[in-house]
This record gives C-alpha cells, sequence and structure tokens, in this order.
C-alpha cells in the first residue's frame, strides 16, 4: 500500500496505470504533465513516481530533475515510463535521477511486477 | 490478474484522434526550410503517445506501422535527416492511415488497409535508405546491445541447466546510487525472493565517521544465491544499475554443498508468493473490471454515443443557476402558505424572479450544448492544403473567430455546406498564380473563414480575395437554362443570387473539387433547412464573400404567433419580411391561379392558410384579413391570416418523432396555456399551396410588362 504519483499525458495510460494500482491496494495521484506533478508532489509525498518521458509543458526529464532537487524527493524511487529501448534514452533518465524504467508496451502484470521489485 | 484493457480503449481511441488532428495541423504549420523544433516535437509526441497507447492495447498494426513514423520523425527532430515537403506530404497521409486503422478498430472490425502497407514500405526504403547521416551510427548501436545482452546470457544459459545451482555476486554500486531512488537493500530482497541468499558486506571503503556522506553509499556486497535461476533473472534485479555499478555475476560452484531439492523448493514458494501477493491483497480487482467493461461494450454494440466534453464553468453556471431557481421556489412557496392581497406585489415580484431564473437558465443550459466552431474550422487547412496542391493554385487560408460557439447538431449539419463553398471558392473563386499575378494581385490567393455572433445568430463567412462571380456568365446561364428571362431586368444582388438556383452550374466541365453533382442550390437548401440563410455579396475583380446566418440552436425558435380561425400556427420569426393590414389596392386576382400583391415592384403570390388546412376563417373578406410577407426557399410570399399574435420563444418538439412527417410544418410546441401549435414550414407551404417557381416568374415579368 503505497501512495503513487503517476505522471502521463496520455489519458488512455494514465487510467490504465491508475486503475491497475488502484486494483492492488495503492493510492493513486494522477498528472498529465510534468508541471502539474511536480505541484502535486509538493502539496503531497508521494512513495513512489512513475513518469512518462515525452510529454507538453514539462517532460519526464526535468520532472526527475526538478524533483530530486526537493529535500523529501531525493531518495524516493522514480520510474520512467518509456518506448525508448535504446541505451542512450535510457542513460538520460538515469542521468537525470530516475531510479530505473519501464518500457512501453506493458501490461498490468508487469507493471504490478516492477512496483512490487521497487517497494518490496 | 484479470485487468480487461478493453475499457481503455474509448479514451484511447479518442485521444488518438485528437493527437492525429494535432498532428495534422502541426504538419500544415510546417514550413520545410524553417524547421520549427517545437513543432516538429509536438507531432513526434503525437505519434509517440499513439505508439504507446496502441502498443499497450493491443492494436499491433497501429504500433507497427506508427513506429516507422516516429522513427523517422525522431531523425528530423534530432536534425539527422532533413525535412522536405514530399516528407510533409507522407506524413499527412500516414496520418489518414493511422485515422482509418484506429477507425476500424473503434468499429471493432480491424483489418489489413493496403496503403498503410504500401505506406509503411515507403517510410522503411526512406529510413533504409542513404539519405540520413545518422543510419550508420543510430542503427547498429541498439543492435550491438542486443547481441551484447545475448551473448551475456548465452554464457549463462549453462544457468538453465541443471549443473548450476546459483550465483555469486559481487556488486559495488557508485557513490550516488542512493540518489537516483536505488535502494541495495531492495535488490537484496528481490534475490532473496528468488532463493537463499547470503550476503557478506565489505565497508573497507566507509570513511571515518567526521567525513561520511549521510547520502553516499560507500559499501560493497558479497552475494552467494543459491537458486535454480538463469542469470537473466539476476540480471533484470540489476537492470537499472549496472552501468553505474561495478557488478559481477558469476556462476557458483558445482561443488557446492546445497542439495538440488532445497532451491527448488525456495523457487516455488517464491513464484507462488510473486502470484499469489497481488490478488491476495485486492479481492475487489477481479470484480471491479468485469462491473466496468460490461457496460460500455453493451453501449458501443447499439448505438454510437455522442458525447460533448463541457467546460467546468459551463457546469457551474448551472448548479449556480439552479441554485437561485431553489431560492425563488421556497420564496414563492412561503408566500403561498399565507397569502393575503398585501403581498401581491412580492408575489409578481417573485414571479418575475422565477422567470429571470428560467430565462438564465435555459440560455446556460443551451450553452452546454455549445462548442467552439474550431471543431468544423479545423478541417479546413487540410482540405485547403491538398486541394491547392491539386489545383496548382497558391492559397493561404486564414481562420478568424474560432472560439464563436455554436450548437453542437447545428455545427454537425454546417460541416458539409461548408466545405461545398470553400471548395467552390478554391475552384472557382481564386485564380491561378500566373492569372493574379497578371491583374496586379499577389500571386497567392488568401480563403478566409470568419465566424461571429450577431443578434442571436451565429454568422459565418467564407471571403476570397479571388475573380468574383462573373456576372455575365452567370446570366447567360441563367438565360440558357431559362431560370430568367433576357427581358428581365436583374439588380447585381439579384444574378448573384442566380447561382443558389436549382439546376445552376457555371463551371464548364464538371471537376472533381466542386462538382460532386451538388449544386449551390443544395447548399441553400441544407442552411434553409436548419433555419439559417446564405447569400453572397461579390466585386469582379476582387473576390466574393459568402455569408452564411444560422441559428444558435434547433431547439428554440423565436417565433411569431399567428392565428387563423381558432387555430394558433407559429411562423420563425427570421423568415418573417413584413405585414400588411390593408392591402384592397394591392391585391391581383388570377383566374384559376393563385392570388398575388402587388408588394412595391414586384408581385407576390398569396397563399391562404385557411383553404391549404382546411379551417373556417373568421374573416369573410379576404380584405378583411392580414397579409404577412415571409421569405422562404428563395422566393417570397405572402400568407392570409386572420391577426397576429404575440411574439414568443419557442421550444421546438418533433413532429416526426412524436407522430409523423406533416408537409408545410416542421414541428410542434407547447404554448403557456398548455395547447399545441404547429409551426409552419414557409418552403414546404410553399410546395403545399402550389406555388410554383414558375408563377413566381410569370409573376415577376408581368412585372416587367406592367412596368
Amino acid at each position: 500500500m503505497a501512495r503513487i504519483l503517476a505522471v502521463d499525458d496520455s489519458a488512455s495510460m494514465r487510467q490504465m496505470v491508475s486503475f491497475t494500482l488502484k486494483g492492488a491496494g495503492h493510492d493513486v495521484i494522477e498528472a498529465s504533465d510534468g508541471k502539474e506533478a511536480l505541484g502535486k508532489a509538493k502539496g503531497t509525498q508521494v512513495d513512489l513516481v512513475l513518469s512518462d518521458v515525452n510529454m507538453p509543458v514539462m517532460d519526464g526529464l526535468t520532472l526527475v530533475k526538478e524533483l530530486r532537487a526537493l529535500p523529501n524527493y531525493k531518495f524516493i524511487p522514480i520510474l520512467m515510463l518509456t518506448t525508448e529501448s535504446t541505451g542512450d534514452k535510457k542513460m538520460e533518465g538515469k542521468q537525470a535521477g530516475a531510479t530505473g524504467w519501464l518500457v512501453k508496451p506493458f501490461n498490468p502484470d508487469q507493471l504490478l511486477a516492477t512496483i512490487k521489485k521497487v517497494l518490496g | 490478474m484479470g485487468i480487461d484493457l478493453s475499457q481503455f480503449h474509448q479514451v484511447f481511441f479518442e485521444e488518438s484522434y485528437e493527437g492525429l488532428d494535432v498532428m495534422e495541423s502541426a504538419l500544415l504549420n510546417l514550413q520545410p526550410d524553417t524547421v520549427d523544433s517545437e513543432t516538429i516535437n509536438e507531432i513526434f509526441r503525437a505519434a509517440h503517445s499513439i505508439k504507446g497507447g496502441s502498443g499497450t492495447f493491443g492494436f499491433i498494426d497501429v504500433a507497427d506501422f506508427t513506429h516507422v513514423i516516429e522513427t523517422l520523425l525522431d531523425e528530423i527532430r534530432s536534425g539527422t535527416r532533413k525535412i522536405t515537403s514530399e516528407t510533409v506530404d507522407l506524413f499527412l497521409q500516414s496520418v489518414d492511415c493511422i485515422r482509418k486503422l484506429i477507425q476500424q478498430h473503434d468499429a471493432g472490425e480491424p483489418c489489413v488497409i493496403p496503403e498503410a502497407v504500401e505506406l509503411k514500405k515507403v517510410f522503411e526504403g526512406i529510413l533504409s535508405g542513404g539519405d540520413s547521416e545518422n543510419e550508420s551510427v543510430s542503427s547498429p548501436e541498439p543492435a550491438s546491445t542486443i547481441t551484447e545482452i545475448d551473448d551475456q546470457t548465452g554464457d549463462g544459459s549453462q544457468a538453465d541447466s541443471p549443473l548450476t545451482h546459483g550465483w555469486k555476486i559481487y556488486f559495488k554500486p557508485e557513490l550516488d546510487i542512493l540518489k537516483t531512488g536505488n535502494d541495495p537493500l531492495r535488490m537484496f530482497r528481490e534475490l532473496a525472493s528468488l532463493g537463499a541468499l547470503s550476503i557478506t558486506a565489505d565497508i573497507s571503503q566507509v570513511p571515518p565517521i567526521g567525513s561520511i556522506d549521510p547520502e553516499a553509499c560507500y559499501m560493497a556486497w558479497e552475494l552467494e544465491l543459491d537458486a535454480d535461476v538463469s542469470k537473466s533473472a539476476v540480471d533484470e534485479v540489476f537492470e537499472w544499475v549496472v552501468d553505474e555499478s561495478e557488478l559481477r555475476i558469476e556462476p557458483l560452484g558445482s561443488d557446492d554443498a546445497v542439495s538440488d531439492v532445497k532451491p527448488e523448493v525456495l523457487v516455488e514458494t517464491a513464484i507462488e508468493e510473486i502470484t499469489l501477493a497481488p490478488t491476495a491483497s485486492t479481492p475487489e480487482v477481479v470484480v471491479q473490471p468485469e462491473e466496468m467493461t460490461s457496460k460500455p461494450k453493451k453501449d458501443a454494440s447499439k448505438v454510437e454515443v455522442s458525447s460533448i466534453r463541457v467546460g467546468i464553468d459551463k457546469v457551474d453556471d448551472l448548479i449556480n443557476m439552479v441554485g437561485e431557481l431553489v431560492i425563488t421556489q421556497s420564496m414563492l412557496g412561503e408566500l403561498g402558505l399565507d397569502f393575503t392581497m398585501d403581498s401581491l406585489p412580492r408575489l409578481l415580484e417573485g414571479i418575475e424572479q422565477l422567470s429571470q431564473n428560467t430565462r438564465e437558465l435555459q440560455e446556460s443550459v443551451m450553452r452546454i450544448r455549445m462548442l467552439p466552431i474550431s471543431f468544423t474550422f479545423s478541417r479546413f487547412p487540410r482540405l485547403v492544403h491538398d486541394l491547392s496542391r491539386t489545383m496548382n493554385k497558391k492559397i493561404e487560408l486564414k481562420l478568424t473567430g474560432e472560439q464563436t460557439e455554436l450548437d453542437k447538431t447545428v455545427m454537425e449539419k454546417i460541416g458539409d455546406p461548408l466545405v461545398h463553398l470553400v471548395r467552390n471558392s478554391l475552384d472557382h473563386g481564386i485564380e491561378m498564380p500566373e492569372d493574379r499575378v497578371k491583374a496586379g494581385k499577389p500571386e497567392t490567393g488568401t480563403i478566409t473563414l470568419n465566424a461571429f455572433h450577431q443578434s442571436g445568430n451565429i454568422v459565418i463567412q467564407i471571403i476570397d480575395d479571388g475573380a468574383g462571380l462573373n456576372k455575365p456568365r452567370i446570366l447567360q446561364k441563367a438565360i440558357e437554362k431559362e431560370l430568367v428571362s433576357e427581358n428581365d431586368n436583374l439588380s447585381d444582388d439579384q444574378i448573384h443570387d442566380l447561382i443558389f438556383k436549382p439546376g445552376f452550374s457555371t463551371a464548364d466541365q464538371v471537376s472533381d473539387i466542386s462538382g460532386r453533382g451538388v449544386g449551390m442550390d443544395v447548399v441553400r437548401r441544407n442552411i434553409n433547412e436548419l433555419n439559417g440563410s446564405v447569400e453572397v455579396e461579390s466585386t469582379e475583380g476582387q473576390g466574393s464573400v459568402f455569408t452564411i446566418r444560422l441559428p444558435l440552436t434547433l431547439a428554440i425558435l423565436d417565433g411569431q404567433l399567428i392565428r387563423v380561425g381558432d387555430k394558433v400556427y407559429i411562423l420563425p420569426l427570421i423568415s418573417i419580411v413584413e405585414s400588411i393590414q390593408s392591402f384592397q389596392g394591392m391585391l391581383h386576382r388570377v383566374v384559376g391561379g393563385c392570388d398575388l400583391l402587388r408588394l412595391r415592384d414586384e408581385y407576390v403570390p398569396i397563399i391562404k392558410l385557411s383553404s391549404i388546412f382546411n379551417i373556417k376563417s373568421t374573416t369573410q373578406e379576404m380584405e378583411d384579413g392580414l397579409l404577412v410577407v415571409v421569405e422562404g426557399d428563395n422566393m417570397k410570399v405572402a400568407i392570409l391570416i386572420d391577426d397576429l399574435e404575440a411574439q414568443q420563444q419557442v421550444v421546438i418538439k418533433s413532429l416526426e418523432e412524436n407522430y409523423k412527417r406533416v408537409d408545410g410544418v416542421s414541428g410542434a410546441t407547447i404554448l403557456g396555456n398548455g395547447t399545441v401549435s404547429l409551426i409552419l414550414d414557409i418552403p414546404g407551404l410553399i410546395k403545399l399551396a402550389g406555388v410554383q417557381r414558375y408563377e413566381y416568374k410569370m409573376a415577376n415579368n408581368d412585372d416587367d410588362r406592367a412596368a
């Protein structure tokens, strides 16, 4: 049972992630871009952030950098939901401070397995 | 655990359509010479989202197709490939293809689209072609990483053989590992879930307490995992940190003392734990998706549910208004409890307030159905772009007043007439570039779509700076088609108006642009059916302006109540030109035809409602009645009635839905006193009365002779 911030500009992806996580008993906060996510993260403490990379207004990488700059998000796991399977995109995420990634497309089971991996 | 992904399909379809629209308009804005990175980004993002979503929700054909486009876009975005107007066209075509593919999934009948296959090949050709400077760098790289991984697992494939019983791991993370949210403990826990794990910590690198950075990780670990798992399972645990850490994974010696049975059991329980945990902790999950998915499925199979998105402010307004209504109601209720004549002024005041509340409520409910006209306008940039290419014309489209709102139903019905008018302006209005230059005009023609509100109507204008209407040619054609006679002395406006006559078309050849077998008369009829009007103004050599006027909604009509005998009918106020009380001297009786009213310099056929509807008129002589001159279907008629009553807004109820179609009647409404009143349909009435255009013409010719 954790509080998870799910960030994606695609409503269908957001709904899928949110529905899956809520089904597993988690508390989910949704945001449709990095800026909204940052605002929500400041407003409450979440245990895990799942973020898309390509988003309008503020992209995922900037969000990670901004979050890591906040004292209470220094060590919080942040996973990038990415379709980039090439190595350099993952490295960009890592350099920005992301914990890891989950490559799209993923199904609910894969999502839950990854969440379990992070939250124990 | 069975989460049914189909419950998210509808949302995915909708956002994909939106994404495609975004791609389309951004592509149209793209100037190949000066690539604007933000525009490319926007296009890329939309394609990227569609690809991600289609992959997730199992629309593999969409995902595959979009993938190629995305790859190309990414190369353009990163600057390794130049964009040309040909690629823009290809992208536009692919937008159509993706839209088709998604529409097929949306309709539940996916099948192969040949042009998608073709187009994909073209894109693949571009991608594999040597144009890309990046090609040699980008494509082999992922391939090599994959083989590398393969090699590793190849090494470790012995792990899958029964000879290996586990792994010896040395793990020394980078100092900053904690700052990426990666916790070594979490990884160890995950390893422990695979089998028995023993851990030895190496604290030799930990500095003296005084100089410790509490956020850094100075430790290293040696781990021994007793589990019959493949190396890739262990790799996966360290997947996110492998690049920044010192990591060695070696098979445990086969001389290990651990028995064969123990790890197996451990693995089994571990697997059980993983698969059971989610279901056990959340029993409601299994039920929830089924409930939620069953509903939309049923609906989708029956009818296509149409819905609108409503801004929250509009809903708030509505709630606010209802609140006011409740206050007024309670005030009136209180007043009614012990009413004396003294409180009459307060009662009247309350009723006044009630009527104001009702009006405001009505307006705000209507606003909910209103959408900005940009929904309709948005299809035109593409249309103009494509058409001007096929015609080799240079045309710029300007859109203004896109935020002007109108009723959703009106919007749906005005789309086709608008397309026709824009095609018409493109085809007949704007000249070829060389002709424009000759005429001293800029090479690029301009078509402007403009919308604004004007006294309860929405006005939409299609303005072009083309050649204008060719009056002599129109007149000649009209005479050929016997729409007018040579003797007719027509004003410019009357000549321009001829293009809306049935059977009129000046195009010498039927082009595929505007000559689609639908004439301007159909455009006018469609607009008239919406209780609207269309007219054209034109200056030769300078261009034309088509102006469409439409009511904001189809649900409410500004009506004029009229009485014939003991029946009350309603005329749309917009159709009334004037009403005339004493017209003795203006009557012109025609034997065997219909009577005519001589109205200034024209003759107007008179329609007697009493004889059409077979009701007894209260006035004996025609001259005692009242004539209402109305305009419908592009002609004027005078309707003979007994009396004019109030003007009021009426709510239109469909007669067709509740009874059947009746000629001459467009609908019905319920009046304040509870009686049903029929709303008259002027073009229908004209047909019913048998007043043909022939007679109208004769009336005008008559006039000519008289003049």
